[in-house]
């Protein structure tokens, strides 16, 4: 008895599963290993549509006896570079009409022409040509003929599922994508990004756990730039920084801050002289890492302000009684309470940062020094049109991110549970 | 030990005040108010001035009346110091430092003795400086936002500073940059589109999400360790890592271009976080009430209908509200995907427009503003049910 009903149960329970495993799988899991698999082939954005044989048809008179028309079919292979086997073609006559001498490919059965032209090479061309009469001598209408679209099928290799592999794209992604320096604009950026807004992050929750006239109303804005769209806030940002009529330089100009404006997001390195050494700053990578820290700081602020409510008050008077002030209040009280949660944020956002695209897109698209891997990936497989660069791309970030991951489940992924 | 906790009060305490004038200073400019000169260090030696004056005064006069005779007298030294400037600058000078003079009434000489105290005067100003700080650094580009969308290319052009707004003027003057991108760019239908989209996205990810989030948490099979755990790992793969086989495989099957696709690919990618966030809050609900329903005789379905959707309302409505601000926002997939401008998301119809480089920078911006607003205007009233979504889905951002 309890044997069936557990069997119901199973039953019950995959069919309720069924949908969104199946969405998660052929949308999730399914591009994660098609990947892998574009990444060994040399495949371009041009060549991922499927050859397929096309016709225009051209009605033309051919004597003044309208009885007699002329049908061009000017065919042709859509594809440059492939093959089509197979091509059969097909098209409607309007009854009593009947072509005359017929190509040797073609056969007329009932008001149907079809003919079998076998294989296109790539580029293939052909003017097709094919008389009609009515048989009545009747006056043909054009626009009836003209009205009626022909038919065409083929066989074609769909190149993504060829079986030629190769190794080219992983090593151009080593050896000719100046593959260091993205690996460490990339880290650069994620770790100063994470960092940041952590730091932010605790000072604005230090703030808000404080009692003080507003505090609600300063939690929901310390949330706006989490929430609000990045293409708007990013677009928002390049106009403020703007170098000729950005408000942002303008107001440095003006109070004699800068001497001239500073090209924020376009410049890549600023030089800077400090004590007689010469620095170079990486200025619009640290302008996006700013933007990074802006816009991602109220999550962390959210998470360390849970846990620090969260924090028994009588700890805090306790240490008054000792004798302690505020600083060894935050050191000794404060600190140990949040160092779990800020672990775990800091592997969640590192992670995160490390797959950022659209911000760094939206500000620099990629230029002046601010290229990380995802944005290669980007840059490969759209704007070079290189698909299997791209997929190769993506892999080097996959193989990354299960790094990370590893180490994340590894070292706190049982605290992460418990918190 | 005196004279350390007095100095460290003069310096917070002035440099506090020398970053509101200054903050109020950025922001008149920025009303058109010529000024050219912080004027950092006089300011600065008037701050210290005023903090000595009102920590020696102290208790010994009234509060109200010790506060406005500071405030009075020091606004007419900032007078005198600084350019001449319209009469409700000064006024807003006259506010500043009676807030000023008012946040620093606990300060006497006697307070200076106390354990600790110049640790406990850096930490009460860096809450007051904190909180000025954030509010400014937070909203003033939402501000430039907004304000430059009521403005003219060629006004910000001739002076990049000046925002003031002239209300004056006709009101189909003021909304001209709104007009204009409803009409000529078709604004109408790129929120029509977004908004199908994303509620499309909410209705479809809850209807896959809570039968297997009730599958996941109520019911015994075989693989459930697995999924439950598998779950946030998928999560955790970047939109990035799976555009290319998406785009190569939807161009092939034409759904490239087309709403269809978008809800397909948000669906897919929300549901893992969707699904999670439900199931955690199906546990806690007490298993007798469902056996009660069994007892009644509902199947499975009647069960999650009726008893199970009634119960978990909040947590469908922040997966809800989740979901939507997702959809709402999302960029990479709208940017990959749509290359018709008939069927652009409100986010690619924005990026699309800068594109074009002689688009005059207000219209960029009251696109900006139409496609913020409706989310933060969500935000503040579901505040609740989109913080908890926020916490439980931020392992992505």
């Amino acid at each position: 008895m309890s044997d069936t009903l557990s069997k119901i149960e199973k039953r019950t329970a995959y069919t309720l599963l069924l949908p969104a495993v199946f969405l998660v799988f052929s949308i999730i899991l399914f591009p994660i290993f098609a990947n892998i698999w574009i990444s060994f082939k040399e495949v371009s954005l041009k060549d991922i549509r499927i050859p397929e044989p096309r016709a225009k048809k051209i009605v033309k008179s051919i004597s003044e006896n309208t009885s007699e028309l002329k049908i061009i079919y000017k065919l042709r292979n859509s594809s440059l570079i492939q093959k089509i086997s197979d091509v059969e073609f097909k098209d409607k006559l309007p009854s009593n009409v009947i072509p005359v001498d017929l190509d040797s490919r073609c056969e007329f059965k009932s008001k149907i022409i079809k003919c079998q032209f076998g294989e296109w090479k790539a580029k293939y061309r052909e003017n097709f040509e094919v008389l009609i009469k009515d048989e009545n001598n009747n006056e043909i209408d054009k626009e009836v003929i003209k009205s009626q679209k022909p038919s065409l099928s083929g066989k074609a290799d769909n190149i993504l599922l060829t079986t030629n592999f190769t190794l080219k794209n992983f090593k151009k992604v080593f050896y000719e994508n100046d593959f260091l320096d993205l690996l460490l604009t990339t880290f650069y950026f994620t770790f100063f990004g994470t960092i940041g807004a952590i730091f932010f992050g605790i000072l604005a929750a230090q703030l808000v756990n404080q009692n003080f006239y507003g505090r609600s109303f300063m939690r929901s804005i310390l949330l706006f730039p989490y929430v609000g769209p990045v293409v708007a806030l990013a677009y928002t940002w390049t106009l403020l920084l703007d170098p000729n009529s950005g408000t942002f330089n303008a107001l440095m100009v003006n109070f004699n801050i800068f001497d001239e404006p500073i090209n924020l997001l376009g410049q890549k390195y600023m030089v800077m002289n400090i004590f007689g050494f010469e620095l170079k700053l990486r200025l619009a990578l640290t302008t996006v890492i700013f933007f990074e820290i802006w816009r991602y700081f109220p999550l962390a602020f959210l998470f360390i302000l849970a846990r620090l409510q969260a924090v028994p008050k009588d700890l805090y008077e306790a240490a008054e009684v000792d004798g302690a002030g505020p600083l060894k209040k935050f050191v000794h009280i404060t600190l140990p309470q949040i160092t779990a949660i800020i672990s775990i944020l800091f592997m969640i956002r590192f992670i995160w940062n490390f797959n950022k695209f659209e911000d760094i897109f939206l500000l620099t698209g990629g230029a002046s020094g601010t290229r990380t891997l995802p944005i290669n990936v980007y840059q490969q497989g759209f704007a070079i049109s290189d698909i299997g660069m791209g997929s190769a791309v993506s892999i080097v970030i996959v193989l990354l991110l299960i790094i990370f991951m590893f180490i994340y489940f590894k070292l706190i992924g049982r605290k992460a549970n418990e918190i | 030990m005196k004279f350390k906790s007095l100095s460290i009060y003069l310096l917070t305490s002035s440099i506090f005040l020398l970053c509101l004038l200054s903050i109020l200073k950025i922001m008149s400019t920025l009303q058109g108010i010529d000024f050219t000169n912080l004027n950092i260090s006089q300011n600065f030696i008037l701050g210290i001035c005023l903090s000595l004056g009102l920590l020696v005064v102290g208790n010994k006069l009234n509060h109200f009346i010790k506060i406005f005779s500071f405030t009075s007298v020091f606004t007419i030294f900032y007078l005198y110091i600084n350019e001449s400037a319209p009469i409700w600058y000064y006024i807003s000078v006259f506010i500043v430092i009676l807030f000023f003079s008012h946040k620093v009434k606990n300060y006497n000489l006697n307070y200076l003795k106390e354990d600790f105290v110049s640790e406990k005067i850096i930490f009460d100003f860096i809450t007051l400086f904190g909180i000025i700080f954030f509010a400014f650094v937070i909203l003033f580009p939402f501000y430039i936002m907004l304000v430059t969308s009521f403005k003219t290319q060629i006004a910000l052009l001739v002076n990049p500073l000046d925002f003031s707004l002239d209300f004056k003027k006709d009101l189909s003057d003021l909304f001209k940059s709104y007009f204009v991108i409803f009409d000529t760019y078709n604004f109408g239908r790129y929120i029509l589109i977004s908004s199908f989209v994303s509620i499309g996205t909410v209705i479809i990810t809850l209807m896959f999400a809570i039968p297997a989030a009730y599958a996941v948490a109520r019911l015994n099979f075989f693989g459930k360790t697995f999924l439950s755990s598998s779950i946030l790992i998928i999560y955790m793969f970047p939109a990035i890592v799976l555009v290319i086989p998406l785009y190569t495989v939807f161009s092939q099957l034409g759904l490239r271009n087309s709403v269809v696709g978008l809800l397909i690919v948000y669906t897919a990618t929300t549901l893992p976080v969707a699904i999670y966030m439900l199931q955690g809050y199906f546990k806690s609900i007490p298993k007798e009430i469902e056996d009660a329903g069994i007892m009644d005789g509902h199947s499975w379905f009647g069960i999650i209908l009726k008893i199970i959707i009634p119960l978990s309302l909040p947590a469908i409505a922040s997966v809800a509200l989740y979901v939507f601000m997702i959809a709402w926002n999302e960029f990479l997939f709208s940017l990959m995907f749509l290359d018709n401008p008939k069927s652009f998301t409100l986010s690619r119809a924005i990026q699309y427009l800068t594109g074009d480089a002689e688009t005059p920078r207000q219209y960029l911006m009251a696109g900006s503003v139409i496609v913020t607003l409706p989310v933060l205007v969500i935000f503040i009233y579901f505040e609740k049910y989109l913080v908890s979504g926020l916490t439980a889905g931020s392992v992505k951002g």
